[in-house]
Formats: structure tokens, C-alpha cells, sequence
């Protein structure tokens, strides 16, 4: 038996089996399946849900992260960053079947697997991964792909902080260390767990992560994606040191328009990254979707509003970002909250970013420069605490599921507990990628340095490190 | 003859042609510029940070003419590229020594 990949956060199960319920033991259901069983339990509509969610998810990091990044640096360090998130995607890639795969997703300790599955060892067209459901596969390798997508994008996400004033093979040396140290035991905490078919099964019982464990509900990443980066990146612009002439001389953006290109591209990619963490092509899934398109169109509106009133004037700048920092938020609750939660989550994250990103970033003086903190962290913070809210049932949520029980069961909800939750699983997540950030960081300061002279950095990236131009005419 | 040099606002630059060519000009040379006169600039505000753009876009235009016709063509511009508000811009006449048509080789007025 060397199936069961096991994944997920609580509480998503298949409407099928909710028609099933609370008929105990529903007929035709098999706890503890062998391989040959889970081979009948696949559907194709399922497998191509997740193939093209894949693509989605890819499609967010190259070209949207680095659209929406290189517009909005100067023209000098455009090619730099786009430079940085495609090798940050080719690395990870990489990485991801060698051991991220394994470390992420196999048993071990609840902080981090084992390398069984080191170089996809064991893990072929005929394993299967667990989704959401009883009795519902998708195939692994199917699994494999869609979760490297995800670890792929999240050390993409960080080089915003330092944007415009970093080496590149120190960060490319991060990358590799934080991946390993920080999103492979943070992917493993949060999502790895038996499956709904073994839970039950006492040889299985507490095999799991230990967010995953204590009922921390994060559906697409809240956590392990946006809260993991957005801490890291404020780690890393704060021991990289602000850019020469930061608050002395202007830095607009070099292209709106690009920026704009990248976060639309962000906005389609990220129904894959959300609807697709369903693992099951259904109804939640379409919930999800719903969900994410609604928080995202109401994160934009309110912080074109807020600008409208502060400043007078509604930007482009801001529409986008509004619109990053709904989809951020709306990732840990995507499967969790009704439409109408979701429209307030996306009508509440703008205001807070948006007084993150202006206030509190000029009050403290670091220059987390596409505010990859004041969006992807606190909008991340926000998302994972408001999803312990949303995803009551008494609110329209859809609550959480209990896998000790075969088959599962709706579990009973109590939002102030599970708001507590949230709290503990971001406080480890923040602390856990905070100490990781912070000790890779200085150690690579140490020994190779993490800036470039400051005569290269006023010459630009793009010349210095690359010696190509984002543009030639 | 004199060398007109007139930096006028970037949307001003089709009208003045249209009314610089009606009165005879034929020829001109356009650069696209930055700078500040009383304007002195503007701010421009991305995810709350104010930044002040110290140069602002204009358009500078170069007009050799003959003295006869130089009154002329600053009234005219003066007159198309003004719109009331500061940040018009400013025109400025110099004498010109010299002039030569490359393909032909004839030389002042007749260059012109």
C-alpha cells in the first residue's frame, strides 16, 4: 500500500457525499482501499480540473507575478525582476520533485515528511491521491503537479520586498534554503493528512501536519503561501537595507500598463489556484471560483474607494492592488465562506492594506518595495483570521468536516475556537518563516552578500547583473 | 532672419502647426522636453506615496523665419498656445547669422 497521498485542510467534502448523509455507513463505501480499488474511484472530469488548474496556477507566476512586478519598478531593473521570478520557478521546479514533494507530502513528523518519495520514488500512473471526498481519487502524479505549481510561485512571491536591490545568485541561494527550510514544513503542517478513506483507520490515526492536526482551516494557501512570503519578504527588506535614494528621490512605476496586464492574468490564474485546491471538479469548487471572483471585485472596489476619499482620485495602481489584496485573502477562505462572506472579506482586506502599504510602511521606514508584506501578509492575516469566521454555518460557511469517522461527518462549529485556531496556526506560520527568513538571510549576508555595489544598483539591475535591457529602442 | 524657440504644452503642439503653416511657416523643428518654469511641477501619488515630478512634459519648437515674418509667428503661437492657465510656457527670439539648404546650397531667406 503505497498510495494515500494524503492532503488537505478540513472541511471540504464532496456534495455526493453530503447526499449520503447522515445515512451512516453509506452502502458501497470503502474505508482503508488498496491501490487496485483506488484505481475505480478516479474521474477524468476530476483529473482535467487539476491539470488545467495546474496550468492556471503556473500561468500566475510566469508571466502575471512578473508582469505585475517588473511594471512596477523602474525601467532599469524591469528584465531583473522578470529574470528572478522565471529561474525562482525553473529552481523550485525543480526542487519539488527531487524532495519538496516528499518533504511536503509523505509522513514523517508532524513538521515535516520524510524523503520515501525523494525524486518521485514509488509514485506512478497507477498511485492516487486523496481528495476531499470518501471514495474519490485523483491520480498522484496529477496531485505532484498541481501542489509544485504552488511551491513553485510562493518564493516568487518575496522578491518583491527587496525589488531593485538584490545579487542574484544570493537569492536564488535563498530561495533554495527557504523552500527547503520554510514552505516544504509549512506545506507539510497545513496540508498533509492521511485522507478521508484512512482518518478513521487506527493504523492512520493523527497522521497528519500539525496545523492540520489542531482543525486550522486555510483551503488554498493562506498560510502556507501569502502569510509565509509576505513574512518573509518583510524579513528580507529589512536586512537587505532600503534602496539608494528610497524617500529621496521619486520611483514611480516604469509601466502601469504592465502591471495591470499581470494582476488581470493574476485574477484568472487564481481560480485555479482556489477552485482547484478543491482536488474534485463540484460544486465547492465552483463555490471556491464564486468566491474568489466576488472578493476580488469588492477588494478592488473598496480601495478605489478609499482613494477616492483620501486623495480625490481613484488609480489604477490602487484597482489592482485592491484586487491582489482580495484574492490574497479570499485564498484561505475560498472553499469555506459563502459568496456574501466573501464579498465583505474582499470589502474589508483593502482598507487595512491600504493603511499598511501608505501608513504603517512609511511610520516604520522599511522599504518592503512592492509591498509584498503590506498585501500578500496582511492580506493573508486577515484571510486566514476571517476564514475562522466566514466558515460557520450559521453564517452561510460550510463549516468543517469530521474524517475520524467513516465515512466523514459535518463537525460541530464553534467560531470563537476556531478563530483561536486561525490565530495559533498564523502566529506559527509568522513566527516559524520569520525565524527561517531571518537566519537564512543573514547568514547569506555573511558569506556572499546580498546587495550589489552602489553604483551597480544606481546603473540598474538589468545592466549590472544581466547585462541585457528590458527594452531596447 | 531669427530662430524662434518656443517650449509650449504637449496638446497645444497640432493646433499651433496648423495655425503657424496658415500664416506661411514652412518648416519647424519639434522636441519632446521636461522642465519646470512657474509650473514647477506636480504630484503624482502610487499606493499612498507622494512623489513630486519636478519636470514636467513639454514641447519645444525651433523656427528659423525671416525678420519680416517673426512678429508674426510669436503672435501666433502666443495667441494658439495659450490656454489661461500657468505652465503656458515661454517663447524666445534670437538672431540667426546664417542659413544654408543642404540639397541646393542656397543660402538665408532663400534656405529658408
Amino acid at each position: 500500500m503505497n498510495i494515500q497521498t494524503k492532503f488537505c485542510s478540513l472541511g471540504a467534502v464532496a456534495a455526493s457525499l453530503l447526499a449520503g448523509l447522515p445515512a451512516h455507513a453509506q452502502d458501497g463505501l470503502i474505508q482503508n482501499p488498496t491501490v487496485e480499488q483506488m484505481a475505480g474511484m478516479v474521474d477524468k472530469g476530476d483529473t482535467t480540473w487539476m491539470l488545467i488548474s495546474s496550468v492556471l496556477v503556473l500561468m500566475m507566476a510566469i508571466p502575471a507575478l512578473a508582469l505585475f512586478y517588473g511594471g512596477l519598478v523602474r525601467t532599469k531593473n524591469m528584465l531583473s525582476l522578470l529574470m528572478q521570478v522565471f529561474v525562482i520557478v525553473a529552481v523550485c521546479a525543480v526542487m519539488w520533485v527531487m524532495v519538496g514533494y516528499s518533504l511536503a507530502f509523505t509522513s514523517g513528523s508532524p513538521f515535516i515528511g520524510g524523503l520515501s518519495k525523494a525524486m518521485l520514488a514509488g509514485v506512478g500512473t497507477g498511485t492516487y491521491a486523496a481528495t476531499f471526498s470518501n471514495n474519490v481519487y485523483i491520480p498522484e502524479y496529477a496531485f505532484v503537479i498541481f501542489q509544485m505549481t504552488f511551491a513553485c510561485i510562493t518564493p516568487a512571491l518575496i522578491v518583491g520586498a527587496f525589488a531593485e536591490r538584490i545579487k542574484f545568485w544570493p537569492l536564488i541561494l535563498f530561495c533554495v534554503g527557504w523552500s527547503l527550510l520554510a514552505y516544504y514544513p509549512t506545506a507539510h503542517m497545513v496540508w498533509f493528512w492521511a485522507g478521508p478513506d484512512f482518518l478513521s483507520v487506527p493504523e492512520y490515526a493523527g497522521d497528519m501536519g500539525l496545523l492540520w492536526g489542531w482543525g486550522a482551516l486555510d483551503f488554498a494557501g493562506g498560510t502556507v503561501v501569502h502569510i509565509n512570503a509576505g513574512i518573509a519578504g518583510l524579513v528580507g527588506c529589512i536586512i537587505v537595507g532600503k534602496r539608494v535614494g528610497f524617500n529621496k528621490e521619486p520611483m514611480p512605476p516604469h509601466s502601469l500598463t504592465l502591471t495591470m496586464v499581470g494582476a488581470s492574468l493574476l485574477w484568472v490564474g487564481w481560480f485555479g489556484f482556489n477552485a482547484g485546491s478543491n482536488l474534485e471538479a463540484n460544486g465547492l469548487a465552483a463555490l471556491a471560483f464564486l468566491n474568489t471572483f466576488v472578493a476580488t471585485a469588492a477588494a478592488a472596489l473598496s480601495w478605489v474607494l478609499v482613494e477616492q476619499l483620501r486623495h480625490g482620485r481613484p488609480s489604477l495602481l490602487g484597482a489592482v492592488t485592491g484586487a491582489v489584496a482580495g484574492l490574497v485573502a479570499v485564498t484561505p477562505a475560498a472553499g469555506f465562506a459563502s459568496p456574501g462572506g466573501a464579498l465583505l472579506l474582499g470589502l474589508v482586506v483593502s482598507p487595512v492594506c491600504y493603511l499598511f502599504v501608505s501608513a504603517v510602511k512609511k511610520r516604520f521606514g522599511y522599504d518592503d518595495s512592492l509591498d509584498v508584506f503590506g498585501v500578500h501578509g496582511v492580506g493573508g492575516i486577515i484571510g486566514a483570521i476571517g476564514t475562522g469566521i466566514l466558515a460557520d454555518p450559521s453564517l452561510g460557511g460550510q463549516g468543517w468536516y469530521d474524517y475520524t469517522v467513516f465515512p466523514a461527518v459535518a463537525g460541530a462549529y464553534d467560531m470563537g475556537a476556531q478563530v483561536l485556531t486561525q490565530i495559533k496556526a498564523v502566529s506559527v506560520t509568522v513566527i516559524w518563516s520569520g525565524v527561517v527568513s531571518l537566519v537564512l538571510f543573514s547568514i547569506i549576508k555573511l558569506v556572499f552578500g546580498l546587495r550589489p555595489s552602489a553604483d551597480d544598483e544606481r546603473q540598474g539591475l538589468d545592466q549590472t547583473a544581466h547585462r541585457e535591457s528590458a527594452y531596447n529602442y | 532672419m531669427k530662430l524662434i524657440i518656443a517650449a509650449i504644452k504637449p496638446f497645444k503642439l497640432e493646433e499651433v502647426r496648423e495655425a503657424l503653416t496658415a500664416i506661411g511657416v514652412r518648416g519647424m523643428m519639434v522636441t519632446e522636453i521636461k522642465g519646470f518654469g512657474s509650473q514647477s511641477g506636480h504630484t503624482e501619488i502610487y499606493r499612498g506615496a507622494e512623489y513630486a515630478v519636478n519636470f514636467v512634459p513639454k514641447v519645444r519648437l525651433e523656427i528659423v523665419v525671416s525678420d519680416a515674418l517673426s512678429d508674426q509667428v510669436v503672435a501666433t503661437i502666443q495667441k494658439t498656445a495659450r490656454t489661461d492657465k500657468i505652465g503656458d510656457g515661454k517663447i524666445f527670439v534670437l538672431d540667426v547669422e546664417h542659413a544654408v539648404r543642404v540639397r541646393t546650397g542656397e543660402t538665408d531667406d532663400d534656405a529658408l
